[in-house]
């Protein structure tokens, strides 16, 4: 294959690792943005999306269609609920403390990884794609379910900021970001909000597990990479900021994709971790954030 | 921390170290090779204390210090033939140096962000030792081979190899670090740091420059921590990437929260603790992981002071 279609072949995979980069790196966004709390077990929301698309799509006989489709509604349902208890049980009672939260959810993290490993096992497991249809392009085929991810996500991502800027319970959620003592004081259940939006960032990087789990597979330690690269993608991006979470995560996705065609994967982790550090040593605010309050 | 007890304070400390002297001699062969182990670690974990409790710097990058001790000492017997006391000294050179220069980097944030970019440049240190896994070993990790682990003066020579040797060696160590440590917090310049941590403009406001007092608490908790993983390398003999991973990050900070974050014997009861709990519960499960979850969770949940914390908050206030 010649270096053009080659390069695009790298490009197409780097847009579907962007699409499901995306999406996760939104729910951590908006954990953060809103709450801001440090969600370090939002890798292993995602790793319980994959596992239960996994169960769910077995657990439902016939066509393989029907049991994705029923695992892209309910997983992200069952993540949500967990999520919501976790915010209940622990986050609030620590009255949302930055770093007491960081180490809770470093605890949580352990314990959703340590409960996926027992009941699930050590094995990557696959799940049928709900469609194999291949697009046949001059130099390759490209698999249609791949583009479709990219579409979906691309829909989902219209979806959450319409919601953000057009809805009420977006203006809500826009006010307590700002200001949330104001926002308390205007009668807004602060406290509601926080479950939902805790919620909320779990389900989108569930939803994103199911989008991907078809081409990439179950495995109880999928979260680690995912989470290492939202982070990546939201300092980027400046933290709390939706276009530029997106921006970035279309960045890092591409030249992942390309970087590791072409070069070690292990050495383009090193040099992508090792800028990653320095902007947010030398540019908190990010590469398109304004600087923060 | 009142000021009227400095002798109680120092008993209390040769105490500890006189009763770990003492247990050498009763412990059954396993306990005393745990032991050991967890004097070394209580090391690390006091490394961590020193920038975490004092200075309420939240570090998630802390394996990377204990590693470049662990691999400054392995990678120095292993591929340049060095004894074992130079070896030892290139650890904490290796561990002192890396953390003056991410000193000098993470010190720019604050808060949540230097809790990423010290994790960030830990990952980047465990990356680095699995790239170069020609003289790492990456994976696998190496085994320091037992003729070198050898301490010579002149004739006499002490197997590191041997248990006791080992045990006395790591107490050793563990004493070392505990008086320096102790020493450090109840100076002035231990107060400096405590003033950081409670109200950094107002100590700032009050002439003290504390970005350097910063910095150089993060070379005295990275040297610490340093001289343990060297202590590890040398005395069991094994240096791998896995106590570079964030594992090995997060287990100090667990360790001083369950002890007691700024108390000097935090690091010890902590360590011990955590040990003996995961030992005896891994008899049942092999999901000590999930312990370790559940703990750290309770302990910010209901315990945020640790064991130590509780014990000076309530009855004994002269607790250093």
């Amino acid at each position: 294959m010649h270096f053009g279609p080659h390069l695009l072949l790298a490009a197409l995979e780097g847009l579907v690792t962007s699409a499901v980069l995306a999406l996760t790196a939104l729910g951590l966004s908006l954990v953060f943005g809103v709450m801001r709390v440090v969600n370090v077990a939002h890798g292993e929301f995602f790793m319980l999306g994959a596992v239960l698309a996994w169960a769910i799509s077995t657990a439902i006989p016939g066509h393989p269609t029907v049991g994705f489709l029923a695992a892209l509604v309910l997983a992200p349902l069952i993540v949500g609920a967990i999520a919501l208890l976790a915010e209940r049980l622990v986050l609030r009672r620590l009255n949302y403390n930055p770093e007491a939260t960081i180490v809770a959810t470093i605890g949580m993290l352990y314990i959703i990884q340590q409960l996926a490993l027992s009941f699930y096992g050590p094995e990557a497991r696959p799940v049928e794609p709900p469609f194999s249809y291949r697009i046949l392009l001059p130099w390759f085929g490209y698999s249609g379910y791949k583009l479709s991810i990219i579409a979906a996500s691309a829909l989902l991502l219209v979806a959450t900021w319409l919601v953000l800027t057009r809805t009420k319970i977006g203006l809500i959620m826009r006010a307590t970001q700002y200001d949330s003592e104001t926002a308390q004081a205007f009668g807004i259940p602060v406290d509601r909000v926080y479950a939902g939006v805790f919620a909320l960032g779990a389900m989108l990087a569930a939803i994103a597990a199911v989008l991907i789990v078809p081409i990439s597979q179950a495995h109880y330690l999928m979260g680690q990479d995912p989470l290492l690269l939202s982070f990546i993608v939201v300092i980027i991006g400046g933290l709390g900021s939706l276009r530029g979470t997106v921006v970035a995560a279309v960045l890092i996705g591409l030249s992942d994709g390309i970087i590791s065609v072409f070069f070690s994967p292990t050495l383009a982790k090193i040099i992508a971790t090792l800028l990653v550090a320095m902007v947010l040593v030398f540019r908190p605010q990010g590469l398109f954030g304004t600087a923060s309050r | 921390m009142s000021e009227a007890s400095p002798a109680k304070a120092y008993a209390l400390h040769l105490g500890v170290i006189a009763l770990l002297f003492a247990l050498s001699f009763v412990l059954p062969d396993y306990h005393h090779g745990l032991l050991a182990r967890i004097m070394v670690l209580a090391v690390f974990a006091m490394g961590y204390n020193m920038l975490f409790g004092y200075v309420g710097l939240l570090s998630l990058g802390h394996a990377m210090f204990f590693a470049a001790g662990l691999y400054g000492a392995g990678l120095a017997v292993i591929h340049l033939g060095w004894n074992v006391p130079l070896a030892f000294l290139a650890g904490i050179a290796c561990g002192a140096l890396l953390a003056l220069v991410i000193g000098l980097l993470a010190l720019r944030t604050t808060g949540v962000a230097f809790m990423i970019v010290t994790m960030m440049f830990a990952q980047v240190f465990y990356l680095v030792i699995l790239y170069f896994a020609a003289w790492t070993g990456g994976d696998q990790g190496l085994v320091v081979p037992q003729p070198a682990r050898v301490l010579s003066f002149g004739a006499t020579s002490l197997d590191l190899t041997n248990p006791t040797v080992r045990y006395m060696s790591a107490l050793a160590l563990f004493s070392i670090v505990l008086l320096i440590t102790l020493a450090i917090v109840r100076s002035r310049y231990g107060r400096v740091l405590v003033a950081v941590r409670e109200n950094e403009e107002r100590t700032k406001m009050l002439g003290y420059d504390t970005f350097s007092n910063k910095l150089i608490a993060v070379v005295v908790s990275g040297t610490i921590c340093a001289a343990s993983g060297a202590a590890y390398a040398l005395l069991f003999g094994y240096v791998g990437s896995s106590f570079a991973s964030v594992q090995y990050s997060i287990l100090p900070l667990l360790w001083v929260l369950l002890g007691g974050a700024a108390t000097t014997l935090g690091g010890l009861i902590g360590t011990v603790f955590m040990y003996y709990v995961i030992d005896i519960a891994s008899g049942y499960t092999s999901a000590y992981l999930l312990i370790v979850g559940i703990a750290l969770i309770l302990l910010v949940l209901f315990f945020p002071k640790g064991i130590l914390g509780t014990i000076r908050q309530r009855w004994l206030g002269w607790l250093p």
